[in-house]
């Protein structure tokens, strides 16, 4: 006989699990804290961020007075940091309240559960999203809806990036942009909240305004929504590279090659 | 015929402790096989619930290796030759005897949800939908309340949140009533309180574990998530209603 301890007990780490349930949180925490890190140092850093035509989808749109006059908008004088500040709010709001997301850092960082079937820190005073500051989690369509202008933007800037001093043309950098625009929509058509939004509020179908028509759309996010996690890392691993490559061609490390 | 030893839980409540049994296992047997054996052959006060044997009544769950499982689902052939394997009850709900636990409280929170109230009837044989639109609903009713979703939700296994949280499995079951396309009954302010569909924090363990493989956080509980936002978290929504109300 053994003793009852282990069994019943709650506490950190307590579990019978013998797999080695540690590696999927130390593996999204490490991942996070990486991409998020270069992200923010990015953000912060305020140069290097465009190389005729491209501009770096952190720094889009570039709003502020101090941006290139090639893709300048509105021009805000009274803003003396780096211009990707003004629209960071935006973006970590929308990947910050993400669901998906929201699985990966409760598990990773907040420990709450580390992982299926474990014990964890906290008892009694355990409150999930109830109770600020999560409760503001709710807001994930109002990022959604911010986020809209934001690819607006970002596909204005992608079509930008095939357009040189001597006309239309192809460069590496194009087609690295272009392919992170669709990284980044494929996370975007995937957003529950979108899912909601666009369908998932109807009951009814066949007796409401547009039924048939929001079904389809709502089939189509499902599809989205299905790999929204695959989407979200994909899309976050690819704008850090997209943003590093812009640099370096920036930088004058390498050239840009041009395709045709 | 290969020997495997289990250790099997023993005891009532939280005293129990795992005590070891070897037994001959036959290619095919599954836990529940092994823990029946054990009852044959070396303990016949063991008791374990079971039904059907064929994951489908939802009787036999319990926790193989601390993962919440049926245990007439979990072949032998799973774990390594030679690896002892350990059955407990299940963790988030009090023990009654050795690998029963008393799920009572959780068909306490099944009759706290409203309802399904059906619109008026469409004909006089009774409504009609398309197939398309009771499908979501559908999902939901593949539910056979084996509870292993309640068993690994945090929220109740250890932060014990039974009085505040109805759990996942009536979270799929309030889904199902409210994604049918006749329910007329709104259920967002019983989930926002009595519910407490706040506590989730979408850690997706539930559907790691439902063994009828229902996406039961990305269809049943963000969904009704969202129609909680809707009617207290979206002031653009609630000014829709003000003026559509005039």
């Amino acid at each position: 006989m053994e003793s009852s301890v282990a069994v019943r007990d709650r506490g950190f780490g307590k579990t019978l699990r013998r797999d080695r349930w540690w590696v999927p949180p130390v593996s999204v925490a490490l991942g996070l804290g990486l991409f998020g890190g270069y992200a923010t140092w990015a953000v912060l850093q305020g140069g290097n961020y465009f190389a005729d035509p491209y501009l770096s989808p952190l720094y889009s749109p570039c709003i502020a007075a101090s941006c290139p006059e090639q893709i300048r908008l509105l021009g805000i004088e009274w803003w003396p940091f780096s211009p990707a500040i003004l629209m960071m709010g935006v973006i970590l709001g929308f990947r910050g309240t993400c669901y998906y997301y929201r699985k990966a850092y409760y598990r990773a960082y907040l420990l709450d559960p580390p992982a299926c079937a474990v014990g964890e820190f906290r008892g009694d005073r355990y409150a999930g999203e109830t109770r600020l500051p999560w409760v503001l989690q709710n807001l994930h369509r109002y990022f959604l809806y911010a986020s809209i202008v934001i690819w607006l933007f970002l596909t204005y800037d992608t079509i930008h990036g095939f357009f040189f001093e001597d006309g239309f043309g192809v460069g590496v950098g194009s087609i690295v942009l272009l392919i992170n625009l669709v990284l980044l929509s494929g996370y975007w058509f995937g957003c529950h909240s979108l899912r909601h939004l666009i369908g998932g509020d109807v009951d009814c179908y066949s007796c409401a305004l547009a039924g048939k028509a929001r079904h389809k759309a709502w089939k189509g996010v499902s599809w989205f929504n299905k790999r929204h996690m695959g989407w979200a890392w994909f899309s976050l691993v690819f704008v850090c590279m997209t943003d590093l490559y812009i640099r370096l061609v920036a930088m004058r490390v390498f050239e840009d090659p041009r395709l045709f | 015929m290969a020997e495997r030893t289990f250790k099997v839980y023993r005891g009532s409540g939280d005293d129990g402790q795992l005590e070891s049994y070897t037994i001959e296992v036959d290619q095919g047997m599954v836990v529940l096989d092994a823990i029946h054996r054990i009852q044959a052959e070396h303990a016949p006060d063991l008791a374990v619930r079971w039904n059907c044997k064929a994951g489908k009544c939802g009787s036999c769950s319990c926790e193989v290796n601390g993962r919440p499982r049926l245990t007439c689902m979990t072949r032998l052939s799973d774990y390594e030759e030679g690896e002892s394997i350990t059955v407990t009850p299940m963790k988030a709900f009090p023990v009654i005897k050795d690998l029963v636990a008393d799920v009572s409280r959780a068909y306490r929170n099944n009759a706290s949800i409203p309802r399904f109230r059906p619109r008026p009837r469409d004909a006089e044989d009774g409504w009609r939908m398309k197939q398309f639109e009771i499908e979501r609903a559908q999902e939901m009713r593949k539910c056979i309340e084996c509870f292993l979703c309640q068993d690994v939700c945090h929220v109740l296994r250890s932060h014990g949140k039974h009085a505040e949280f109805i759990g996942p499995t009536y979270l799929v079951r309030t889904a199902g009533y409210s994604l049918n396309p006749i329910d007329v009954e709104d259920r967002s302010a019983f989930l926002k309180e009595s519910g407490g569909i706040g506590f989730c924090n979408i850690t997706k363990c539930c559907t790691e574990v439902c063994p009828e493989s229902i996406s039961i956080t990305d269809n049943a509980i963000i969904p009704l998530k969202e129609r909680v936002v809707d009617r207290f978290y979206d002031p653009v929504k609630a000014l829709v209603r003000l003026v559509r109300r005039r």
